[in-house]
C-alpha cells in the first residue's frame, strides 16, 4: 500500500556508520507526530543527541532496537519496536530491545500515559522502519546494478531478480552513506510477520533471574541512601525537629531540612530508615485539614448546589425535566484512591556543579527535568535521565515530585543518592484519584428518555471534564455536564483510566436503572441511543456507533448473555474511552449467602492488535484492577491523617478473588489504540449490575465491600 | 555493627551490620542480589520472598542475626541459567507485566511445589494467595505453577 509520505525526512531521521562497523539510525518519531513541523536545520549541524530513538544494524546482522516510551508494565518496550521490527522486515529473534534513555533536548512526548503510546506511534514507527529498510534495498540495487523495485526482502536479507541475496549487515555500513528515501511503501497488513504474533515481554529473561531493571536496583560507585520524613497529615507544616538521636544512629551521614520535609542520608536503605524512625519533628495544627465525612458532605452540598461549570449543553435539559412524567436521579460516591505500585517510589541523583544525573522509574522524563532544572536554576541540558523499568505506575509516576526531591537531596548534599519511599511515605505524598460524586438525572416523558443531566462534585480536581463528548453525548436530545468542585490540602492526580475509571461505574449502572424503570431490555436501551449519533455532524463526538455497536453484539454473544442460567447472574456494560472500545459481563454466582465474580466476558475493539498476547495481558489486568478496586478499595482522612498506608490496610484483589477473564477481539484493520486503560472503566458497572441481579441490591458507593448487608 | 557469616545461593558471604538489619536489605544493599524486592516493609505482600532452609521467608522482616548458620537461596541462585521448572513455565506463559513481584512469586511457587508436588488449581490458588501482584497476572500465575507441576 504506497502511502504518501509528508515528514520532513531530515527532521526525522539520520543515518550514519556504527563504530565498529554498520548502520545507526537516529529517528525522532514525535517530531513526526507534530500536525506542523517547521523545516529542520541542516542535517550536518544535527547529532545524534536530537533523536530520541535509534535503529542499529550490526555487520553480523543483529539489529538493535531501542524503545521508546516508558515502560511500566503496559507492553511498550515489546510492541513498539515490533513496529519498527515489521515494516524493516528482519526476524524477530534477531532483534535486541534497549530503553531508549532522556534527552532533554527534544522530548515532546516521551510519556507513558493516557493509552496513547501506540496510538501516538503506530504511523511514525512503520515509517521509520520502512524507509530505512528502502535505503537497505536502494543501496543494494545500487552496489548490484540493478532496479530497486525489483529487489525484495525476506528476514533481513534483501534479494534481487539474478537470486543475488544480501544481508541487512553486510550492506548496513554503505547505506549509512546514502540518501534517505522518502514516500516508501508501507505494508499490507495482510503481510504482516511479526504485528498480530504472540511476541513474550522482551525482559522477561531478566525478570525471571532477578536482573537489576527497576530503578530501586540502580547503583553507581559512592552512591548514599535517602529518606524523607514528610508530614503525618496533608495541609501540616514543620515547625522544628530534633534530630539527636537519629545521628546517634549508626550509617548516618547526614540529616537537614528541605521543602517542608527531613532528608536522612545513610550508607545503606536500612540505616537511613532506622535513623528516620528517631527523628522527632513538630508540625504545626495545619489548616483545612480534611476529614472523610466531612468532605462527604461538603461533596453533596456541591452536588446540590448552583455553582457549576457546564462543559456540554445540548437542547434544553430544564424544559425536558419541567415537562417530564417521571424523573430517576441517582447519587453514587467514590473514594480517593491511591495508586499502591508494587515498586515504591525511588529515584537516583547526582548533582554536581557541571551536571546533573539522574535515574528512575518515571513516566513523564522530560516535564520532570525541566522542573528540576527550573528548581535548581540549571541548564536542563546540563541533565541527563536514564529510564529504568518501571514496577508499575497507573498515574502514579506521572508526577515526579520523588524525583524533585532526589535531585533537591543531592544538590544540598552534593552526594549522589539513591532517594527511597517506603509505602507509607508514598501515600503521605500520594497524588491519588480524587473523592467525587456523581449525581445523574434522567427526565422520563411517554416512557421514553427525554432528557440526561450528568453532575459531577470532585475535590481539587473534576474527572468528568475532559470527557463530556464520549457516549451518551449525541444520543439524547437534551443532555448536559456540569461540574463543581472545591479546594482541598490532599494532593490528586491521575489513576488508571483517569476521567473515566469510575465514572463508568456511575454512568452504567444507571443506565441499567434506566432501562428497568422503562421496563425495555438494558442492552437494547443502548443499541437504540446508538442509533441516534450514527451520522451526526457533531465534530466533538470521537466514538464511533457502529464500533460501540459491535462490541456489544459480540460480547452478548459470547458470554450468553440474557439467556437463562441457574445460579449464574449476570451484569453487562459497554464503554469507550482512551480511543478504544470494550464491552464486558461479569458472571457472580452465590457462595455461602456472598456474591462471587467468576468469570469476565470481554470484547474490545482497539483497531488492529499489535502484539496479542500482551493485549490480552492488559485487558485482564485492567479488568481485574476495576473489580478489585471497586470491591477494596479506599483511602480515608482524619484530619488529613490518610488512615491506610500499607498494604495490611490498603486492599488488593488477590489470587483467590481473582475471576477468570475471557478476551474476544474485533478483527480490524483501523490503525491500533491502546490498551492499558480502557477495560478498566466497564469492570466495575458490569460487576455492580451482575451483582444487583445476584442480591437484589443496587451499589452506588465504592469500595462495595462496606455493604454489609450483601458481604457480612 | 556485627559481622554476620551467610551462605547465600551455595556461596559464603560475610557482613558487617547491625543485627536488625532486615536480610531483605542485606541482599539488596550489600551483597547487590537486587532480584528480591522491597515494596510493603511489612510482610504484607510477598515481594521480597526468599528461602531459608527451604521454606518461603518475607526477608523484609527476617533480621540478619537469625540468618547465620541457614541456607539461604534467593532468585539469583534458584537455578544456574534461569532454566528451573518454574522460570521456564514462567516464561512460557509470559506471566509479568511490569514484572516487579514476580521473583517473589516464583520464590513462593517452587518452594509450594517441592512440598506439593501435584497441586489442583485450588491449592495453588490457596498457596499463591499471599504474594500481591499489582498489575493482576494472577491467572497467569496459575497457569504457570500448574504447567511447572507437570513438567518437573
Amino acid at each position: 500500500m504506497a502511502k504518501k509520505n509528508n515528514i520532513d525526512r531530515r527532521s526525522f531521521l539520520k543515518v550514519s556508520s556504527l563504530a565498529g562497523g554498520g548502520l545507526i539510525v537516529g529517528f525522532n518519531f514525535l517530531t513526526s507526530c507534530k500536525p506542523n513541523v517547521k523545516p529542520s536545520v541542516d542535517i550536518s549541524k544535527l547529532n545524534f543527541h536530537e533523536f530520541n530513538a535509534f535503529i542499529k544494524i550490526a555487520n553480523n546482522g543483529i539489529v538493535t532496537l531501542f524503545a521508546p516510551n516508558p515502560e511500566i508494565g503496559q507492553g511498550v518496550k515489546t510492541s513498539m519496536p515490533m513496529i519498527i521490527a515489521e515494516e524493516l522486515d528482519v526476524a524477530w529473534d534477531d532483534v535486541y530491545v534497549e530503553q531508549g534513555d532522556l534527552d532533554t533536548d527534544v522530548f515532546e512526548r516521551q510519556v507513558a500515559g493516557g493509552s496513547q503510546s501506540i496510538r501516538h506511534g503506530w504511523n511514525p514507527l512503520r515509517e521509520t522502519g520502512a524507509t530505512v529498510k528502502q535505503l537497505l534495498i536502494n543501496t543494494a540495487a545500487a552496489k548490484w546494478g540493478v532496479e530497486a523495485s525489483e529487489c525484495f526482502v525476506k528476514e533481513g536479507v534483501i534479494y534481487n531478480s539474478k537470486k543475488e541475496e544480501i544481508t541487512y549487515g553486510e550492506i548496513a555500513e554503505e547505506a549509512s552513506k546514502g540518501e534517505i528515501p522518502a514516500n516508501v511503501k508501507l505494508k499490507d497488513p495482510k503481510n504482516y510477520t511479526i504485528i498480530g504474533q504472540n511476541i513474550r515481554n522482551v525482559d522477561i529473561d531478566k525478570i525471571i533471574t532477578g536482573k537489576p531493571l527497576f530503578g530501586l536496583d540502580y547503583k553507581k560507585e559512592g552512591m548514599l541512601y535517602a529518606c524523607v520524613v514528610q508530614a503525618s497529615a496533608f495541609g501540616k507544616n514543620l515547625v522544628s525537629f530534633d534530630d539527636t538521636a537519629a545521628r546517634a544512629n549508626e550509617g548516618v551521614v547526614d540529616i537537614f531540612e528541605f521543602n517542608n520535609k527531613i532528608a536522612v542520608i545513610a550508607n545503606s536503605t536500612w540505616e537511613a530508615m532506622r535513623a528516620k524512625k528517631a527523628i522527632v519533628a513538630n508540625w504545626d495544627d495545619g489548616d483545612n485539614l480534611e476529614t472523610t465525612e466531612e468532605y462527604s458532605k461538603k461533596l453533596t452540598a456541591l452536588l446540590e448546589g448552583k455553582k457549576f461549570r457546564t462543559v456540554r449543553k445540548d437542547g434544553n435539559v430544564e424544559k425536558a425535566f419541567k415537562e417530564a412524567d417521571k424523573v430517576l436521579e441517582r447519587v453514587y460516591d467514590t473514594p480517593f484512591l491511591p495508586h499502591n505500585c508494587m515498586e515504591p517510589m525511588n529515584f537516583f541523583a547526582n548533582v554536581t556543579d557541571d551536571k546533573i544525573e539522574l535515574a528512575g522509574p518515571i513516566q513523564t522524563p522530560q516535564n520532570t527535568a525541566n522542573k528540576i532544572a527550573n528548581l535548581l536554576k540549571r541548564d536542563v541540558k546540563d541533565i541527563s535521565l536514564e529510564l529504568t523499568r518501571m514496577g508499575g505506575g497507573f498515574g502514579r509516576r506521572l508526577k515526579g515530585n520523588f524525583a524533585i526531591d532526589a535531585a533537591q537531596i543531592s544538590n544540598i548534599a552534593k552526594k549522589p543518592v539513591l532517594l527511597v519511599f517506603s509505602r507509607e511515605d508514598d501515600i503521605l505524598s500520594g497524588t491519588f484519584k480524587p473523592a467525587l460524586k456523581y449525581k445523574i438525572s434522567a427526565a422520563i416523558k411517554d416512557n421514553k428518555l427525554t432528557g440526561y443531566h450528568v453532575k459531577e462534585a470532585g475535590i481539587n480536581g473534576n474527572m468528568y471534564g475532559l470527557i463530556p463528548n464520549f457516549f451518551p453525548a449525541g444520543c439524547i436530545e437534551n443532555y448536559q455536564v456540569d461540574l463543581a468542585r472545591y479546594r482541598s490540602n490532599i494532593t490528586i492526580g491521575a489513576w488508571r483510566a483517569p476521567y473515566t475509571n469510575f465514572f463508568a461505574f456511575a454512568e452504567q449502572s444507571f443506565f441499567d436503572e434506566l432501562a428497568s424503570e422503562l421496563n425495555v431490555d438494558e442492552v437494547q436501551l443502548r443499541l437504540d441511543l446508538l442509533q441516534n449519533v450514527k451520522n451526526t455532524k457533531d465534530k466533538r463526538i470521537q466514538y464511533s456507533a457502529e464500533r460501540m455497536e459491535a462490541v456489544i453484539h459480540k460480547v452478548v454473544d459470547k458470554s450468553g448473555y440474557g439467556e437463562n442460567k441457574d445460579d449464574v447472574y449476570q451484569g453487562f456494560s459497554v464503554y469507550y474511552c482512551h480511543n478504544s472500545y470494550v464491552a464486558e459481563v461479569a458472571d457472580v454466582v452465590m457462595e455461602a449467602g456472598i456474591p462471587v465474580v467468576k468469570k469476565v466476558t470481554v470484547a474490545v475493539d482497539c483497531g488492529i492488535v499489535v502484539n496479542p498476547l500482551g493485549a490480552l495481558n492488559q485487558i485482564e489486568g485492567a479488568v481485574l484492577d476495576g473489580i478489585g478496586h471497586a470491591m477494596y478499595g479506599d483511602l480515608k482522612f482524619i484530619k488529613g491523617v490518610p488512615q491506610s498506608t500499607n498494604f495490611h490496610a490498603n486492599r488488593l484483589i488477590r489470587m483467590k478473588e481473582t475471576p477468570i477473564v475471557e478476551t474476544h477481539f474485533i478483527k480490524s484493520d483501523i490503525a491500533p489504540t491502546g490498551l492499558g486503560e480502557p477495560a478498566l472503566p466497564p469492570a466495575i458497572p458490569a460487576l455492580a449490575n451482575a451483582i444487583k441481579r445476584a442480591t437484589g441490591i443496587r451499589l452506588t458507593k465504592m469500595p462495595f465491600i462496606e455493604y454489609k448487608e450483601i458481604f457480612g | 555493627m556485627a559481622k554476620y557469616k551467610l551462605l547465600v545461593n551455595e556461596k559464603e558471604y560475610q557482613v558487617n551490620v547491625t543485627s536488625d538489619t532486615p536480610l531483605l536489605w542485606v541482599l539488596r544493599d550489600h551483597l547487590n542480589l537486587v532480584g528480591t524486592k522491597f515494596s510493603c516493609g511489612i510482610g504484607q505482600c510477598g515481594a521480597c520472598t526468599i528461602h531459608i532452609d527451604g521454606a518461603p521467608t518475607r526477608s523484609c522482616l527476617y533480621p540478619v542475626s537469625l540468618a547465620e548458620g541457614k541456607t539461604i537461596t534467593t532468585i539469583e541462585g534458584l537455578s544456574e541459567n534461569g532454566d528451573h521448572p518454574v522460570q521456564k513455565a514462567w516464561k512460557e506463559i509470559d506471566v509479568p507485566q511490569c514484572g516487579y513481584c514476580q521473583s517473589g512469586q516464583i520464590m513462593t511457587a517452587t518452594s509450594f511445589l517441592e512440598k506439593n508436588p501435584n497441586p489442583s488449581k485450588d491449592e495453588i490458588r490457596e498457596a499463591m494467595h499471599g504474594n500481591i501482584c499489582r498489575c493482576a497476572s494472577y491467572n497467569r500465575i496459575e497457569k504457570a505453577v500448574e504447567k511447572a507441576s507437570k513438567t518437573k
